[in-house]
């Protein structure tokens, strides 16, 4: 964990964190799964994009364009380095929610035929399947739902156990000569259970199937070598690693790249246009059609920076003696149920728990009340939170920034809850 | 607790949430709807059941979610049960431009009509939780429409 100095030092780095709410509270922002708070060098890196460098990437010749261009590439360098890829692996998408539509629309183009042979092993059709688990956000379900309503294809699943992680030993019953595709995450937005990539990897490298990987929760967090992982694809959002809104990234094995067919079309991403036909940029740029959203490439770029600056081993000690802070301080509440796992081990600094006989909603306006920002609701995990036996939830996640007292004002306050709507006698938050 | 956390949840709502009225869903309605708040997942399904005059005999209805929701369903199914089917559109109304009055009320014919519902005028103080409240009031106006006994034009 951070040293009192070392913590204050990062906090001083996000000036958002210095704000009161609701009538003068101290903020407690335990929503960083939703999205993280930005260090001032996010925000300067954008200004000073559009302050001094401003101007379009990739085309013209005089200094601005160049110094842009340099800008927007050394971001995603940056990136790149953050996750242990070749900076031309990387592609700017909008979000993750944009990486995972990428590859599903691009595997349906080849599905069509688009790409030719090289786009073979990404077509998909009846009798094929697409495999994803139980616990995916919306993003890394829907998405392929999506596809296989278009090609054919027959979506499966590997289901979870009651403490919310994934049943990895179903994969060999699952995952099939017939599975093209497994997409999974790597750590739940919900449970915080992060995923035993390497089981899924082995079990498609037996198959053959491509595997994607939603690394949303697990990039901010941990450190992550996304080659040496040994998955094909992944994504993750800037918003959520510190970074700004409306960029993300798609990372791909550089021949998978070469074989995809794009997406998104038109300008910026060809090579030659006829009136008839058109060959296309190599990647990344083949998957970045149009103007793209260089101030905030440049933005995440910082973020990456300045995440490694901490030292990713740094980030995931710290937040793993939050997660078991967090842990503590809700068994320490009666009527409290976590969903997911209840100790450390392979879990990230995010909690969800049901409050026994009041609803999410509920629960989040009196932490709200004590300045207590948290997520309710299904956190876009409605299957998750089904087969855990709720409809919705009230998850605490934390961040580089979370300190002790902020997860002890967290417990406080939902010591608070049931006493508040008549259901225990008010305690100090002990064990009933 | 703030003073206006003591106003969102009045005890009134805090018993309605507890003991709901209206709950349970009875046979012989005109119509059925069902309503989602897809933030959070709460949903309800409500009938309606109409008299011989045409008027609202009552409601009926299932559902779950957050205290408010609740609440607002059980305190609308008191004040609509054997009104006829244009007051209960216009209380509909009326309880709408309480929950953009950003808590602070209406007149006093407003919310004398509303009577019990004006325990939720703290809710429109909490811009997120005033789809919670609307729930139920957005189920009462599809179904009667549904059931031919209303139109659409109440739809804001």
């Amino acid at each position: 964990m951070l040293t009192a100095a070392e913590l204050a030092a990062v906090r001083a780095d996000f000036p958002l964190l210095q704000r009161t709410v609701r009538g003068g509270r101290p903020l407690v922002y335990l929503d960083s799964g939703a999205t993280s708070q930005k260090p001032d060098v996010v925000l300067d890196a954008e200004q000073d994009f559009y302050l001094q460098r401003n101007a379009a990437v990739h085309r013209g010749a005089h200094q601005l364009a160049e110094e842009a261009t340099d800008a927007f590439e050394q971001a995603r360098a940056e990136v790149a380095a953050l996750v242990g890829a070749p900076a031309d692996e990387i592609v700017w998408t909008a979000n993750a929610t944009a990486g995972i539509n990428l590859v599903a629309y691009a595997m349906s183009n080849a599905s069509l035929g688009r790409g030719g042979a090289a786009a073979r092993r990404l077509a998909l059709g009846e009798g094929d399947e697409v495999v994803v688990t139980e616990a995916e956000h919306h993003a890394n379900l829907v998405p392929w739902q999506e596809l296989c309503a278009r090609t054919g294809a027959t979506l499966r699943w590997v289901g979870v156990h009651d403490d919310g992680r994934l049943r990895t030993e179903d994969l060999a019953t699952v995952v099939t000569d017939r599975t093209k595709v497994l997409a999974f995450t790597h750590a739940s937005n919900v449970t915080g259970a992060v995923t035993d990539v390497a089981a899924f990897v082995a079990r498609a490298a037996e198959v053959g199937a491509l595997t994607v990987l939603d690394a949303c929760q697990s990039v901010p967090h941990l450190p992550v070598d996304l080659p040496a992982l040994g998955v094909d694809l992944a994504v993750f959002s800037g918003h959520k690693m510190l970074g700004p809104t409306g960029v993300g990234a798609l990372w791909g094995r550089r021949e998978l790249l070469e074989a995809m067919p794009p997406f998104l079309t038109g300008g910026s991403m060809v090579e030659v246009v006829t009136m008839e036909s058109t060959t296309y940029a190599p990647p990344p740029q083949r998957f970045e059609a149009g103007t793209q959203m260089v101030a905030q490439a440049v933005g995440m770029g910082a973020a990456a920076r300045y995440l490694r600056e901490l030292g990713m081993d740094a980030v995931a000690a710290h937040e793993r003696e939050i997660a078991r802070l967090l842990l503590d301080a809700v068994a320490a509440v009666p009527g409290v149920r976590v969903l997911g796992p209840t100790d450390t081990e392979a879990r990230l600094a995010a909690v969800s728990v049901v409050v026994d006989g009041v609803h999410a909603h509920d629960v989040g306006q009196v932490l709200d009340d004590a300045g207590v920002a948290v997520r309710v609701g299904h956190h876009c995990a409605q299957p998750l939170h089904r087969r855990l036996g709720a409809t919705a939830s009230t998850r605490a996640s934390a961040g580089i920034y979370t300190t002790a007292e902020e997860v002890a004002a967290f417990g406080e306050a939902l010591a608070r809850v049931r006493p508040f709507f008549g259901l225990d006698e008010v305690s100090d938050g002990g064990p009933a | 607790m703030s003073s206006s956390m003591e106003q969102l949840y009045q005890q009134l709502i805090l018993d309605h949430a507890k003991n709901p009225h209206g709950k349970g869903l009875a046979d012989g309605s005109a119509a059925e709807s069902h309503q989602v708040n897809p933030t959070c997942g709460d949903e309800v399904t409500l009938r309606v059941h109409l008299g011989e005059q045409g008027g609202l005999e009552k409601v009926s209805w299932e559902g779950q979610g957050c205290s408010i929701s609740q609440a607002s369903i059980s305190v609308m199914s008191e004040l609509v049960t054997g009104v006829p089917v244009s007051e209960a559109e216009e209380l509909g109304t009326t309880f709408r431009e309480l929950m953009h009055a950003r808590g602070a009320g209406l007149d006093e014919a407003s919310e004398d009509r509303l009577g019990d519902a004006t325990a939720f005028t703290g809710v429109a103080r909490y811009p997120a939780r005033i789809k919670c409240a609307l729930l139920g009031w957005m189920a009462l106006h599809d179904a009667l429409v549904q059931s031919g006994a209303a139109t659409t034009k109440e739809d804001a």
